[in-house]
């Protein structure tokens, strides 16, 4: 069935994606009666609208799948079963009035409660003009009573008007009227609860709220499952995962980061405390780079999620010092007397080693069919199209979402589900790549820095920018906070 | 530290075959509760190294363990009940977990371990 998916008109690209892995997330609670969600949905638009309008149409196999969608979501702000849609109001009364009466008749019978409420897009209707609107539905027989706290029944009549893209999102070419039944709306409450700014122990890069939990619904976080971010800084990825259910665990090399914080109740612990969600299972201090896991564990994780250590704000770091990674000095030994205070020097983590690293842990540690979610950086730059995200052999890429933090930088959020089992083939070439990265170190930091300064605090200033004449064909993109 | 991610770790260090299990040296323990999930311990279960678990949990004074298991002990309340306290409610919150190999300690402070190597470890 086809339900009226109405979205945020917010971060245009992870919308669809995120419908996806929630269908993928509740298709194992759903009823086999109702068919098996397929791994990709079918989408339609209004006519003539454009794919990052806010309105799609989206094929589901039961309300309650799409209801626990819209519950879920972050960026669905609601789903509806359409009664009628038309570029008029009286093509629209032709639409409702010819959608069959056995759809419609028990949500309208004098025993139910119900309220209608009219939304507009692209322009302001006044409570007069509101009133008019709803009196002019009169051609559907409501015969419930009117309850607008909690009703049995919610309607809405929803304007959409042409209107130009002024704040830099893409203009509605043709009007266009739905009135339907909601079937779910969003938990709107969810974002203001965990918003940064209240965040007990926060870090420079501490991932915001609604992102991390778009990162947790990419992961199908839920009760029963457990996540990993080995980058997990002040913990605010996992505490979006911990929220809806999963047990977690993080690493991160930075000791201050993780075992420290700010003080005995500031720290990646009283993060979890301060929304009453049950504590990680594990945190350590490890180096991405050289995993302290056991050899013969595997396929522990369902899901690794995480925003890796890019560029200059937050750049990686891995174990050994610079000038021994060089070749300049000789390796040393630390003397016996210093070994517990002694803090190891570390070296720069190029991009392309920290990737290598993320995939070759995430296809070992993952179970099958397990997630690995998490951020990659491009330079938009001419050849934007032909970007390569990163590959292997166990993983398959099933959405990548751009955010455009500046003219020329952008993060993509990469969802890649693992696929093949990890085989002792390819933890050889793992484990020759590992080498090779040791010992051309330095030519790989300067190719791996090319896009390193994605993340820095300069660019991090543009992104409040709303540059609207920013178009690139075929996929046009606007740039903006949000977006 | 709990018991689980004690028995996902092990010594790194370069040249190092056998880093696992690593010895735990007990200074403080502490225990917290944790919500049952049965799913998730049944999970568990098929990863643990349960000799190391066990090992691990004697060194942490708990000793209600059974020396071997099999996945039909699962359906058993009492050996879940078990399973869980010493999988997820004992914590080292201060301590050491020491390389069977080469006896090098990695700190346990505040119940997060410390597995950064030395340079001359990598
Ligand atoms: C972009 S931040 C992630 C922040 C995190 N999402 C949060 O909520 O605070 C990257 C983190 O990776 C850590 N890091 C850098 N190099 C690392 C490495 N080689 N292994 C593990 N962690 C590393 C940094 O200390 C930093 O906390």
């Amino acid at each position: 069935m086809w339900y009226l998916c109405v979205f945020f008109h917010r971060l245009l690209d992870y919308r669809r994606p995120e419908v996806e892995s929630l269908a993928q997330l509740f298709a194992s609670f759903e009823d086999p009666q109702n068919g098996d969600v397929p791994s990709q949905l079918q989408w339609k638009l209004p006519p003539h609208y454009h794919a990052d309008s806010p309105f799609h149409f989206v094929n589901l196999p039961s309300e309650q799948l799409a209801r626990k969608i819209a519950n879920r979501s972050i960026l669905v702000k609601g789903m509806y079963e359409l009664w009628g849609e038309g570029g008029s109001y009286e093509e629209l009364k032709e639409s409702v009035l010819s959608y069959p009466d056995e759809r419609k008749l028990s949500y309208l019978d004098s025993d139910s409660t119900f309220k209608i409420t009219v939304d507009s897009f692209g322009k302001v209707i006044s409570l007069e003009e509101q009133k008019e609107l709803i009196h002019g539905l009169s051609y559907i027989p409501f015969k419930g009573r009117v309850k607008l706290k909690n009703p049995d029944h919610n309607f809405w009549l929803i304007e959409v008007d042409n209107y130009g893209g002024n704040n830099g999102l893409p203009p509605i070419v043709q009007k266009r009227i739905f009135f339907g039944r909601e079937v779910g709306v969003a938990d709107r409450k969810l974002i203001p609860t965990y918003q940064l700014k209240s965040r007990n122990y926060l870090g420079p890069t501490a991932m915001d709220a609604e992102m991390a939990f778009l990162m947790a619904n990419q992961a199908l976080a839920t009760s029963g499952t457990l996540i990993y971010d080995p980058f997990v800084g002040t913990g605010s990825i996992l505490v979006a995962a911990a929220h809806f259910g999963a047990m977690t665990m993080g690493a991160d090399i930075d000791i201050r980061v993780v075992r420290d914080g700010r003080g005995p109740d500031r720290n990646v612990w009283s993060n979890f405390k301060q929304y009453g969600l049950p504590m990680p299972l594990g945190l350590l201090r490890a180096d991405n780079n050289l995993p302290p896991w056991r050899p013969m564990l595997k396929e522990v994780f369902d899901a690794i999620i995480c925003d890796p250590p890019y560029g200059v704000r937050a750049g990686g770091r891995k174990s050994g010092g610079r000038k021994l990674l060089k070749g300049a000095v000789q390796p040393y030994t630390v003397p016996d007397d210093k070994r517990t205070d002694h803090i190891p020097s570390t070296a720069p983590y190029s991009l392309v080693e920290c990737v290598h690293d993320l995939l070759d842990l995430a296809a070992k540690m993952l179970v099958m069919g397990g997630r690995l979610v998490f951020f990659y950086p491009v330079l938009r730059e001419e050849d934007f199209k032909e970007t390569h995200f990163p590959e292997h052999p166990c993983f398959k890429l099933i959405s990548s979402s751009e955010q455009i933090l500046s003219s020329r930088y952008s993060r993509v959020l990469l969802t890649m589900v693992k696929t093949g089992p990890y085989t002792e083939e390819i933890a050889e070439a793992a484990r020759i790549k590992h080498i090779e990265f040791k010992e051309n170190h330095l030519k790989w930091l300067e190719d791996g820095n090319l896009h390193s300064a994605v993340f820095s605090p300069a660019d991090a200033q543009l992104t409040e920018a709303g540059d609207s004449k920013f178009t690139k064909d075929p996929k046009p993109k606007y740039r903006g906070k949000y977006v | 530290m709990r018991l689980l991610t004690h028995n996902m770790l092990s010594s790194n260090i370069k040249g190092v075959v056998n880093g696992f299990p690593l010895r735990i040296e007990a200074e403080k323990v502490v225990e917290k509760t944790v919500e049952m999930n049965g799913e998730f311990l049944k999970k568990m279960f098929e990863k643990i190294d349960w000799k190391a678990f066990v090992d691990a949990s004697w060194a942490m004074g708990y000793t209600e363990l059974p020396e071997e298991a099999d996945s039909s002990m699962l359906d058993s309340d009492e050996f879940l009940n078990r399973f869980h306290h010493a999988l997820l409610e004992l914590h080292l919150e201060e301590g050491a977990l020491v390389c069977p190999e080469t006896g090098r300690r990695f700190p346990v402070n505040k119940g997060i371990p410390n597995m950064l190597l030395h340079e001359d470890e990598v």
